[in-house]
């Protein structure tokens, strides 16, 4: 299970982005995580709640969208959604010249924090 | 006041980024690194052996660096082909990434090695998502293993820039069915090809010798759709930041 490898890089780089910005407790790191990516959501929740004891993301949710795999046909320009196990050979003409479009994704997407509260100024100062 | 920081980061980026640069690092010195993955129990070892024997016959000058859990066997048996062979515990990690085979390497590999194999922790999962800084990634899988190996684990048979059967010679008795294997990796990895080998038997003797000399002289012979990555196209709002896109910040 390498979901606990792809947790703690995730932390790591959410911290090094972060801290620079002035944050002290991040509330949300949303991840895409393609269909063929090798990742485990589930098993990436789980290794996340213990790598992110002690960090910056100690409170913070993690939530995953799922990408869908998509190809394209470089012969004959079709597209369609690969699946998993993906078909990666063009349904339509048979061709083998295609690029995916998406679904090998594995990145950390954006990450949310509050700023420390400032201090609102009173009705008189204004 | 809530902040949101879109960041667009490749999660492997660190490891990609010192794949990267171990590849180039060797290429200057002449080095070019086999990855090979496979589940436990296919036959990488064995396989390793004789290609290593063969290359030390032939005055290639290769090396062999092999990853396990636990145990130094693997090596003890690659270090039969008397040519240079490092044992790496992995301490129960699933996998080798880029930095850690790096430093693998500070004052061990020899000077003039032309083909560096690596064999990676026996698993079709973890280590499919890796890149160690290897020209050529070579998946095997033995005839016991069943056809839908390639289905079963998309994304190891899908970056594949070869794929070797193993133990052919027990093809027969366990009905291997290698037409329908030989369309499951076409399924998934389209154009790559598949070599049949048994270090019992005989076949294929230096096929992955051959194959990753020819690759380190002029890059892999196939390119595997799943790497291929279209620029023409994009699908999601994430592809216009593209993978290690800007750093940018915004309020809500």
């Amino acid at each position: 299970m390498h979901e606990m490898s792809i947790a703690l890089a995730v932390i790591d780089q959410v911290e090094s982005a972060v801290r620079p910005e002035g944050a002290t407790a991040v509330s949300r790191v949303r991840l895409e995580i393609g269909e063929l990516a090798g990742v485990v959501p589930d098993a990436l929740a789980f290794s996340f709640e213990l790598a992110r004891e002690g960090t910056v993301l100690a409170g913070a949710e993690l939530v995953t969208d799922q990408v869908p795999a998509r190809a394209r046909c470089g012969g004959c320009g079709r597209t369609w959604p690969a699946g998993v196990p993906p078909r990666l050979s063009c349904p339509g003409c048979g061709g083998a010249a295609v690029d995916l479009l998406s679904g090998r994704e594995l990145r950390i997407a954006d990450v949310t924090w509050h700023d420390a509260p400032v201090p609102t100024p009173t009705h008189e100062e204004r | 006041m809530c902040r949101v920081l879109d960041l667009q980061q490749a999660v492997l980026a660190k490891n990609d980024a010192c794949a990267h640069t171990l590849r180039e690092d060797l290429a200057a010195r002449g080095t070019a690194v086999v990855n090979l993955l496979s589940s436990p129990g296919s036959g990488k070892t064995a396989l390793l052996e004789r290609e290593l024997t063969l290359a030390r016959e032939r005055g290639v000058p290769v090396a062999a660096l092999t990853a396990d859990l636990a145990t130094e066997n693997d090596a003890v048996r690659l270090a039969r082909s008397r040519v240079p062979v490092k044992q790496v515990l992995t301490d129960g990690l699933c996998h080798l990434e880029a930095e850690m085979l790096g430093g693998h390497l500070d004052g061990w590999l020899p000077a003039g090695t032309q083909l560096l194999f690596v064999e990676n922790v026996g698993n079709l999962v973890c280590p499919a998502s890796y890149d160690l800084g290897e020209t050529l990634r070579v998946v095997l899988a033995s005839v016991t293993e069943g056809e839908d190996k390639p289905l079963k684990y998309p994304t190891a048979f899908g970056l594949a820039h070869l794929v070797l059967i193993t133990k052919s010679d027990i093809a027969a008795a366990v009905d291997f069915d290698e037409a329908e294997f030989r369309a499951n990796v076409e399924r998934v990895n389209p154009g790559a090809e598949v070599l049949r080998t048994s270090v019992r038997g005989g076949e294929g003797a230096g096929v992955l010798l051959d194959r990753a000399l020819a690759a380190r002289d002029g890059g892999p012979a196939h390119i595997p759709v799943m790497t291929r990555r279209s620029h023409h196209l994009h699908d999601g709002p994430a592809d216009r930041a593209g993978d290690r896109g800007a750093v940018g910040s915004s309020r809500s």
